[in-house]
């Protein structure tokens, strides 16, 4: 069982939660098999098959990529955080469309 | 019973002295002793060896191990003509410093063969008051205080995390802010955005920070502009020299924009963000070895994906959190004091009132600040936001 933390925008694809649960052997399996049991999580972290660029994986505070990406073997009882980039601050800095 | 003179006569004995000639030499030498000035508060103010720390000889028990801490590092103790550093060798060498010697004659002696000093950059007495509390600290002291009011900081945003950064930058004496915003002070961002109040309300950002920042502190200078960063104004606002950019925006093409502009100009990014209950803060200073942000977030998130705290909300205080980590990064970097958060991402959590750190590399293969970049000129962040994945939906 792995512990796979949750970011405050992909909370509503979980239920509210802040952290679930996902069983596999690797890091794509955890995965996986989260977006299994949560399937609106799929569109928000895949791009064409693949985990999108634009969300970050850590596992033991390494992100994923520098170590071996989806193949990065996942120990029991490890803790997963998902992160894909947040904006937020002050408006009015840099929007075109105003 | 021992006199005056005997006294002094005994201790010389047995401590090491040198002349100002030798003290000369091994100043300019490679490896240069540390000379530290034991004499009273006036006096260093009339001019020190140059590169000299200053610990009244009163003050020398309590402090010298703050300040060098290293007790095996060369130091060469002087004051006006030896007699009172001589003491001030014997206790160092009491206090477990292995190497330390007295300059014979002292500063008179140095300057009687001609040598340099440094007249000291001083405090008014109203500063010396109101950094009374940084100047305690072995870490800022005067010298530090002076480095902050030289210091240059640009404000990318005056809104929650530029408030909380721009207020503890102002009252910690940052001697220039530059803050970039083209919003007005609206009703609805006065639940965090606390260097605005309601008087403000209407009044461009810019202007309503200014006028905070600058009663907080006489001793800064606001820089507005009053406008939003772009590629066609970001090579103008830059011009004016920043040491610092903290980087308090609240949407992706700017975050891409001074990114990239940071990099070119080797200036180091205190980047924070927030959502809801969610913050994230570190350092990006590709210039001193350090990843940049396109080595943590190749890509943008899908447009679906990055709600901003408009559409989100956040809780008022978390800015005012992250923000005022993002005030410490930047102090520490213009210090040069303690571990910046450079390759540290801090994921803090105000619900459950947790912080993680992740790693972030360097990505060599990074298209800004990598070993063969491909981006090398500003691109249109607001096409690159949207991208290809926007547009297949």
């Amino acid at each position: 069982m792995t512990r796979v933390r949750i970011p405050p925008m992909l909370r509503a694809e979980v239920g509210g939660a802040r952290e679930v649960e996902a069983h596999g052997e690797t890091v794509g399996e955890v995965i996986e098999d989260l977006v299994g049991r949560y399937p609106a999580l799929r569109a928000q972290l895949y791009r064409d098959g693949d985990l999108g660029e634009f969300v970050n994986v850590y596992l033991g505070g390494e992100d994923v990529r520098t170590l071996e990406g989806l193949d990065t073997p996942v120990r029991d009882g490890s803790t997963l955080i998902l992160l894909p980039a947040m904006a937020g601050g002050s408006p009015g800095v840099g929007r075109h469309e105003a | 019973m021992a006199s005056y003179r005997e006294l002094l006569a005994r201790i010389r004995e047995e401590i090491e002295e040198i002349s100002a000639i030798e003290a000369r030499e091994r100043l300019e030498s490679p490896d240069p002793p540390l000379f530290v000035d034991v004499r009273e508060p006036d006096e260093w103010e009339e001019g020190h060896i140059p590169g000299a720390i200053y610990v009244p000889r009163g003050r020398l028990e309590s402090r010298i191990e703050g300040l060098v801490p290293d007790k095996a590092r060369p130091l060469v103790v002087y004051c006006a003509s030896g007699a009172r550093s001589a003491f001030a060798t014997k206790v160092l060498s009491e206090m477990g410093y292995t190497d330390v010697v007295n300059l014979a004659g002292g500063i008179v002696d140095w300057k009687r063969n001609g040598f340099e000093v440094t007249i000291p950059r001083v405090l008014s007495p109203e500063q010396r008051a109101r950094y009374s509390r940084h100047l305690l600290i072995p870490e800022v002291g005067e010298e530090g205080q002076q480095r902050l009011l030289d210091a240059r900081v640009l404000l990318v945003g005056a809104g929650g995390l530029g408030s909380p950064a721009s207020l503890y930058l102002a009252a910690a004496g940052v001697g220039t802010l530059g803050i970039v915003d083209g919003d007005i002070v609206d009703e609805s961002n006065l639940q965090r955005q606390i260097v605005h109040s309601t008087e403000s309300l209407g009044e461009p950002k810019v202007a309503s920070a200014k006028r905070t920042l600058e009663a907080l502190n006489p001793d800064v200078r606001v820089v507005p502009f009053q406008e939003r960063l772009t590629s066609e104004n970001v090579e103008r606002i830059l011009a004016e020299g920043w040491d610092v950019i903290v980087d308090g925006a609240d949407n992706f093409p700017t975050r891409y924009l001074v990114n990239d502009a940071s990099v070119w100009h080797g200036i180091p990014v205190v980047h924070g963000s927030i959502y809801r209950f969610e913050g994230q803060v570190t350092v990006f200073d590709p210039a001193r070895g350090g990843p940049c942000y396109r080595c943590l977030f190749p890509q943008p998130p899908p447009p679906e994906l990055a709600p901003s705290c408009a559409e989100g909300g956040v809780l008022g205080v978390l800015p005012g959190i992250i923000g005022s980590l993002q005030a410490n990064e930047a102090l520490k970097l213009i210090l040069e004091r303690g571990e910046a958060l450079t390759g540290r991402l801090l994921l803090f959590d105000a619900l459950a009132t947790t912080l993680d750190e992740v790693t972030v590399r360097r990505d060599p293969t990074c298209p800004v600040c990598g070993d063969s970049p491909t981006i090398t000129e500003y691109v249109d962040y607001v096409e690159f936001c949207a991208g290809p994945v926007a547009t297949e939906r």
